[in-house]
């Protein structure tokens, strides 16, 4: 069964971004760049599966710019088996993703899907529910444990109240949540053979959609900052304080 | 404008998170219809129809919808025409089924929303709420999920909404239901809560964070949370956990006990009106949001807190 797992080259997740000076978005120029950490766990979920003989083949896929490249080399050295790099350098919405990732499905034709739930610089938490909806396929967001079998796939689902188990026909899409599992390192002669793993290129064209977005961002600003805190020197005026403020 | 907002529910009880998504309908302006699919929804419809503002309920009342699978609540929200906007609560199953519903309907969507500035301009946090969007929606139809602590409650009381049924019935006959597992507690919802008291790896252990937190807890009558770190370390089950990928709270007080405060964890509550940090690192990054912060031993702390409030 083969297994098809995008991932999203973001901002590292420790660094502090700055919004630039012209509200235009926020400076990415010498930020460090990093695969998004949901992503790295579905990735890790898809080598789990496959090391349990479940999955023969992972095809890794990212939308984006060339250095993309850079993730799906490392996703390749953790133990995927082949990547695609839709490149673009144009904007591309949740729904437009979306739709390159349906074409690269009909392609591929993969049993399973599994994605982050979200990128963690639009925090959209979006495409892998668009990319089912478009496939007619059953979902599974925020997915927190997956077992496969006879052709269905049972997901244990992180819900606001507690735990939630569906069963989804094959194929299915997986959304993984960070209790998924501890993504593993790659070692030194994986990296170098991930080098030599292949890697194709294709352009969004090569699946009929055209980039952009009908969600325009008009301006990004920084949040609101809070006022400097006061540091208390004991319980009595830690309670004072909360007094005063009418907070208890 | 015609406003359809998804309400959220157990097929029991109204969720107060629908509350908070009526307000930001009002924000937009136009009749506002309440959507709600499940099964035996009878007394759902009966305190929906109570709503304040609303101008009528719809009910899709089938075993279908019985556990709100987004395969099919998402086909049903789809064909229902002639709203111009669809909203629902920024919960787990509002950000589950209404992408699916804007891409069967192919326009792009609008996640957390936090601030309406024209019915088709809104503002949204990106990057761990360490920035703030503004977009602007050039779609037929604008679909958003709406973040609940931005917006304040509509009354539960005193509207008078029609209630009409819905005979459609679509079963995508892809997904169903197996279990569930919720985490019962007497205490406040998180989400909702006009107290929080929250702990971190700093507590030590799940004993611990018992023993030190939950007299504090039922002093204020707060709801407790936790960071990642001590949701992953096993103190206490994960949906109590607070930051970007768990819940967005924003309380009266928030009270974070042992927690360094990671930028992840951050997002989650630094919209709380006060802060307050019981820290033994004296450079935390939780201190430069905190109102207040004392540093210290927080096994000696937190009970001379309870003793003294």
């Amino acid at each position: 069964m083969k297994a098809l797992v995008a991932v999203k080259r973001v901002v590292d997740a420790n660094v502090k971004v700055r919004v630039k000076p012209d509200n235009s978005g926020v400076d990415l120029t010498n930020v460090k760049m990093s695969i998004n950490p949901f992503c790295e766990i579905a990735v890790e979920e898809a080598i789990r599966l496959k090391e349990k003989g479940i999955i023969s083949e992972i095809v890794v896929v990212s939308v984006g710019p060339k250095e993309a490249q850079e993730q799906l080399r490392s996703s390749m050295a953790l133990g995927a088996d082949r990547a695609i790099l839709v490149e673009t350098n144009e904007e591309v919405g949740a729904l437009e993703v979306s739709k390159i990732l349906k074409g690269v499905v009909e392609q591929e034709q993969p049993q399973v899907v599994l994605l982050g739930k979200q990128a963690i610089d639009d925090d959209s938490n979006q495409v892998g529910q668009m990319l089912a909806a478009l496939l007619g396929a059953g979902q599974a967001t925020f997915a927190s444990e997956i077992v496969i079998a006879d052709g269905k796939a049972q997901v244990k689902r992180e819900i606001d109240g507690g735990l939630q188990t569906i069963e989804l026909t094959l194929p299915a899409i997986v959304t993984a949540d960070l209790r998924l599992n501890e993504p593993r390192y790659a070692k030194l002669p994986d990296i170098m053979k991930a080098k030599k793993k292949p890697l194709d290129v294709k352009a969004p064209s090569d699946y009929g959609v055209a980039t952009g977005t009908k969600l325009k961002t008009i301006k990004v600003e920084a949040p609101a900052e809070r006022q400097a805190g006061i540091k208390v020197s004991s319980v009595d005026e830690l309670v004072a304080k909360l007094k005063e403020v009418k907070v208890i | 404008m015609s406003i359809l907002v998804i309400a959220e529910h157990d097929n029991h009880t109204l969720n107060t998170a629908t509350l908070h998504v009526v307000t930001a309908a009002q924000k937009i302006g136009g009749d506002i219809t309440l959507l709600v699919a499940g099964e035996n929804v009878q007394t759902v419809a009966e305190q929906a129809s109570q709503v304040a503002g609303i101008a009528k309920v719809l009910v899709a009342d089938h075993a279908v919808y019985a556990h709100q699978l987004a395969e099919n609540v998402a086909e049903l929200v789809a064909s229902l025409t002639g709203y111009t906007h669809i909203l629902a609560a920024s919960t787990t199953t509002g950000k589950n089924v209404l992408p699916r519903a804007a891409a069967l309907l192919d326009v792009s969507m609008v996640t957390d929303i936090i601030a309406v500035d024209a019915p088709n301009v809104f503002k949204r946090p990106i990057y761990a709420g360490n920035a703030i969007a503004t977009v602007q929606s050039d779609e037929s139809i604008v679909l958003g999920t709406v973040r609940t602590t931005a917006f304040d409650a509509v009354s539960a009381q005193g509207g008078t909404a029609s209630i009409e049924n819905t005979d459609e019935v679509k079963d995508a006959g892809v997904s169903s239901f197996i279990s569930e597992a919720i985490v019962k507690t007497e205490r406040p919802e998180l989400a909702g809560a006009k107290v929080v008291v929250s702990g971190g790896r700093g507590v030590g252990s799940a004993e611990n964070y018992h023993k030190i937190l939950d007299p504090l807890a039922d002093k204020l009558g707060a709801a407790q949370g936790a960071s990642r770190a001590a949701v992953d370390a096993g103190y206490v089950p994960n949906d109590m956990q607070v930051g970007q990928t768990g819940k967005v709270v924003a309380p009266e007080l928030y009270i974070a006990v042992g927690i360094s405060g990671a930028i992840q964890h951050l997002a989650g509550m630094k919209d709380s009106k006060v802060i307050v940090a019981i820290n033994k690192d004296e450079d935390a990054p939780i201190n430069a949001v905190a109102d207040y912060w004392l540093t210290g031993d927080l096994n000696e702390i937190v009970p001379e807190l309870v003793s003294k409030i």
